[in-house]
């Protein structure tokens, strides 16, 4: 980004803090970006001429004589066909060593659509695993996060759901991702041959934290052209949305802002909603779905950035380690598909929404069986059978390493309902266990 | 002269402007900025400065940029044309506005300035009205909209002409009254109305008795809201705040139904937008869309609009409730408004309160819910107010400020249990903690004794009973073991899951089940107490849990069946044998 001729340069900064700095100035637009010698600002607040930046790569060794130049219009991404197959910084510059993308300017963080203007989500997603299709069915225009613990597997998992979703598009957005995670994505990508459609935006842990405040507003900027110019169906992946919360509080912190609950920004419900709420399903095809990843602290969903979260997307998909057959499982009981109903029973087979509630049902009289041996009372005997039944759902549905089709997934829950129970204890409409069931209706 | 200023400070959507002359607290303004005008609002007036809060995006805003001083309030356009509609905040017509992405600057009209509409006189030359009085009205969809005297009209006046029947548009005169003084005063067909202050054209406000219908049963048989009443629904995410408003907006027995999407998703309004005109309303034959506004501001739409949307959506309901009509009023959710106060309050600096919130949210909740009711006009007819807003608690948590200011100001209390929703338990509403204060009324019970049943509010109170008890008696039995209590107390807890799951749960997404009639809740009702009034034989623990499943397989079957349709009295039939099964005998009773 050279300067060029006509732009002023001014050699006056009259504060630095932190995060920030200020100098006097004019014609300034808010928002507008700036260049602080070679570290790149933004506008945050004007008073009268004093003019307040904040540096994305941090005030260390920022001298008062420091050179700066306003660039007169707010950040922005240079968009069109050749991005795909691309990795990118927070600024979007390339980092793989490839030219500069050519293509139309367009400022990053741009207008919401017009409700209106959107239509119903109502494509189903399909991604092989049962914790999620056939429980947590997702869409198309839908998103949704993966609340998980750190040491859980959950880049590995987005990353599958990622190549098998069929999407026209894949973009990633990672934030303070390790560069192990990096090259590890890169890798998964290459190897199945998907570079073409994949597109990344990347501010690994070495890069400042500040920075990875533009990352997800740069993937989704990307994914409007695609979405909207060329009508395609894009994925975006965001991952990992808790540290770009934190990013969030650093600036608020430092700028003494006054803090809301857990020293997070009062205003992070409206900060992610901005972003998440980029997810859409156009009525010419195009869409854009968000999958991304929120990661806890202890498990706590309480805490102000998974519950904010929680707040905005549609749903929320949980891992958790089954130690009964020692494998990852999607957690049929917090996990939550809110568009779920727009497809089961509509896109697949009648029977879907019964099916899986009553399953998921089952497996929660089987976690109160458990917890009566825990406390060690006797079980009865449908005690047993929901035991049996709940290893065996977990086993051949909800482990992530399953990869079925979705009828499949609905006649394997049948087939297991009707090993272990009778027809009153799965209380399914007796038309669709007659069409489909293969429920004993005496067995008692 | 109008007042100007120029732009001297920008914080994100707060901007500080020096002015020209006077400006007053709340004022609207636009601030011209690239060819499009911004419109604001004064929040705050300073020695050196007017503080805005700017509707829209100031990305690119730029000191010295001209401000323009409107001299009024944000106000609302009341007039025929406002049913079916898609507003933004702001009464924006949102179906007008072009391209997919919004635009800044881009306002719409919220009516239909060229539309003709056919009027008919209802008040005569030289009869004494006051603001609200109904001088003609409009068919507007199938509602019968009045055309009202003004309500900034103070005192009485003289109808000096009257248009006779005919089309006109809505800026057509239609009516010129005379007051005391000979002075004589133009009326349209639209009025505007500053948002922020209430509609009182309106004769005295009684306390609320009339039992309104949702059938929801967990609401209509637990506890009941009516017309002109105030209630709230907290949740953590994902119980079903949401799902239940919806319901609620598209089964309530209300004339009109005014939906605020303040700060929540778009999709969920987008559902509206694409059900509504589909789905039929089964009291009118229409589709529901004929009898509904929507108003969204949804999260990824300015902020500071988001509080003028309830607004917005507030004063749209009172000025059809000076039509005789009985509006409901949804918000989903107040607390993405008080977040929008507490986003501006920071900015200004202001002094917290607790959770960072103005100190004075209490006061702008309770005077927003003080707002809803049910009044008696001035020529006798009445109207209701119906509001019933959502709460979205930080961390699930109740004991928030949010939360407890609205619990003071709300009547009934619907609370949402992350329990329930974790176990599917639809809709998630505790019934033992909620509460709707109107089951206290006497007015309210004397009403429903005699429109529903003379025991109805004794068997409500029942059912709450058997639910206590019930949770009480799963206490013990977690405690003690299944075969460390004595028998009966697995019945009394299976028979308040009987309960549970036949009258609380209700599935939202089951056309027949979704929604139920009063007659019908009251007829389950009887059956379900039958049964828990019913004395049983059981010989050891482990019989009690299956054949309960029994039953309440049967009375599930019957809830998705059509009311006495077949196959629902053949279940009656099967439910009777089982229960008789298992009755005490006589001999066994004594
Ligand atoms: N009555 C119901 N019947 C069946 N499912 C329901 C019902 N109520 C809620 N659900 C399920 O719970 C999900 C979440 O409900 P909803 O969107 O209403 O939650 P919410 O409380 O509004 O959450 P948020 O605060 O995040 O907006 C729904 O998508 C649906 O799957
Ligand atoms: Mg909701």
């Amino acid at each position: 980004m050279e300067p060029i001729a006509f732009q002023k340069i001014y050699t006056r900064v009259s504060q630095v803090t932190k995060a920030t700095c200020s100098l006097h100035a004019t014609g300034v637009g808010n928002e507008e970006m700036a260049q602080v010698n070679d570290r790149l600002a933004q506008v945050v607040k004007i008073e009268g001429d004093l003019v307040t930046l904040q540096i994305f790569s941090g005030t260390e060794g920022i001298p008062t004589n420091s050179e700066v130049i306003f660039l007169g219009h707010a950040p922005q991404l240079s968009v069109s066909e050749e991005l795909c197959g691309r990795f990118f910084n927070a600024y979007g510059q390339p980092i793989d060593g490839g030219p500069e993308v050519e293509g139309q300017l367009v400022e990053i963080g741009g207008p919401s659509v017009n409700p209106v203007r959107r239509k119903q989500p109502s494509e189903l997603i399909a991604t092989g695993i049962a914790g999620i299709d056939l429980n947590n069915t997702i869409v198309t225009g839908q998103k949704i996060p993966f609340f998980a613990d750190p040491d859980q597997p959950y880049n590995q998992v987005m990353a599958m759901v990622a190549l098998r979703a069929q999407a026209d598009k894949i973009i990633l957005g990672g934030m303070g991702i390790s560069n192990d995670d990096y090259l590890f994505f890169k890798n998964v990508f290459e190897n199945a041959g998907a570079t073409d459609r994949i597109i990344s935006f990347v501010n690994t842990t070495e890069a400042p934290p500040v920075e990875r405040l533009l990352v997800p507003d740069m993937a989704l900027t990307a994914a409007e052209y695609f979405a909207v110019e060329k009508k395609q169906k894009v994925l975006v992946l965001l991952t990992d949305m808790t540290l770009y919360a934190d990013a969030l509080s650093i600036v608020s912190n430092r700028m003494d802002q006054i803090p809301s609950k857990d020293s997070m920004p009062g205003s992070l419900y409206s900060d992610l909603a901005k972003l998440y709420e980029k997810a859409v399903q156009f009525p010419d095809g195009g869409s854009i779905t968000i999958i991304a990843v929120t990661t806890l602290s202890g498990g706590d969903i309480t805490h102000a950035i998974p519950d904010n979260t929680g707040y905005i997307t549609e749903g929320q998909l949980f891992l958790r380690k089954d130690t009964d057959i020692g494998k990852v499982i999607v957690d049929p009981f917090r996990s939550l598909s809110r568009l779920r109903q727009l497809v089961i029973g509509k896109k697949t087979r009648e029977d879907h929404p019964q099916v899986m509630n009553t399953a998921v049902r089952l497996y929660a009289d089987a976690a109160n069986a458990k917890t009566k041996i825990e406390n060690g009372f006797d079980l009865t005997d449908y005690d047993k059978r929901t035991m049996s039944f709940a290893r065996e759902y977990s086993e051949k549905l909800l482990a992530i390493d399953i990869n079925i089709e979705i009828d499949t997934m609905i006649d394997t829950a049948w087939k297991l309902f009707g090993k272990y129970f009778s027809y009153a204890e799965i209380g399914i409409k007796a038309e669709l266990v007659e069409k489909y069931g293969t429920i004993n209706q005496h067995k008692n | 002269m109008a007042t100007t200023g120029k732009v001297a400070g920008i914080i994100s959507n707060l901007v500080m402007v020096k002015v020209d002359g006077p400006v007053s607290q709340n004022e609207i303004c636009y601030i011209h900025f690239a060819g499009v005008k911004l419109m604001a609002e004064v929040i705050r007036i300073g020695a050196f400065y007017a503080y805005l809060q700017v509707f829209e995006s100031t990305r690119g805003l730029k000191t010295g940029t001209e401000v323009e001083f409107t001299g009024h309030l944000l106000e609302a356009t009341l007039g025929p044309g406002i049913l079916s509609k898609n507003f933004d905040g702001l009464q924006n017509d949102l179906n007008k506005m072009e391209g997919i992405f919004l635009r800044k600057g881009e306002y719409t009209h919220p009516l239909e300035p060229d539309k003709l509409w056919d009027f008919k006189p209802l008040a005569k030359k030289g009869e004494t009205v006051v603001a609200g009085s109904w001088l003609g009205e409009v068919a507007e969809n199938w509602i019968p909209h009045k055309i009202m005297v003004p309500f900034i009209l103070d005192g009485r006046y003289k109808v000096s002409k009257i248009n006779s029947e005919g089309s006109y548009k809505i800026d057509d005169t239609i009516a010129l009254l005379k007051d005391g003084k000979g002075e004589e005063y133009r009326v349209t067909m639209v009025q505007k109305w500053p948002i922020k202050i209430p509609i009182k054209a309106y004769r005295e406000k009684p306390r609320p008795f009339n039992f309104m219908e949702t059938g929801i049963r967990v609401i209509d048989c637990i506890n009941p809201i009516v017309e002109g009443g105030t209630g709230f629904i907290p949740g953590p995410f994902g119980t079903g705040k949401t799902v239940l408003q919806h319901a609620l907006s598209k089964q309530a027995e209300a004339d009109m139904i005014v939906v605020a999407a303040c700060g929540e998703r778009a999709n969920e309004v987008v559902e509206l937008f694409s059900e509504f005109p589909e789905l039929d309303d089964p009291r009118t034959g229409r589709k529901l869309m004929e009898r509904t506004t929507i108003i969204a501001n949804t999260s990824n739409m300015p902020v500071a609009a988001r509080e003028a949307s309830v607004y917005t959506a507030m004063t749209i309901a009172e000025y059809y409730r000076q039509m005789g009509l009985k509006i409901l009023l949804l918000a989903d959710s107040t607390s993405r408004w008080a977040q929008a106060l507490r986003e501006m309050s920071n900015r200004m600096e202001e002094l917290p309160g607790p959770d960072a919130f103005p100190m004075d949210l209490p006061a702008i909740i309770s005077n927003f819910y003080a707002r809803a009711g049910y009044v008696r006009l001035h020529n006798g007819k009445t109207g209701s107010v119906t509001f019933i807003g959502t709460v979205s608690p930080a961390g699930g948590n109740l004991k928030e400020p949010v939360t407890e200011a609205t619990k003071k100001a709300a009547r009934c209390f619907y609370s949402l249990s992350q329990n329930r929703a974790d176990s599917k338990r639809y809709p998630a509403i505790d019934a033992v903690d909620s509460y709707s204060k109107y089951l206290e009324y006497p007015e309210f019970i004397e009403f429903v004794s005699q429109s529903i049943g003379s025991n109805w509010i004794d068997q409500i109170l029942e059912v709450k009973n058997i639910l206590i008890r019930g949770n009480e008696a799963y206490e013990q039995i977690n405690i003690l073991g299944d075969d460390g209590v004595p028998i009966h107390y697995h019945e009394i807890f299976w028979k308040s899951e009987v309960i549970d799951f036949v009258i609380l749960q209700q599935d939202a997404f089951d056309n027949i089940d979704a929604s139920t009639p009063i007659p019908r809740q009251k007829y389950m009702m009887d059956k379900v107490l039958e049964v828990c009034n019913t004395a049983f034989t059981f010989n050891k623990f482990e019989e009690v849990n299956p054949y309960f499943k029994r039953i309440i397989n049967v009375f599930k079957q019957m809830n998705y069946s059509e009311f006495q349709s077949e196959p629902f009295r053949n279940y009656e039939e099967e439910l009777k044998s089982i229960i008789n099964e298992k009755r005490k005998t006589e001999e066994q009773a004594v």
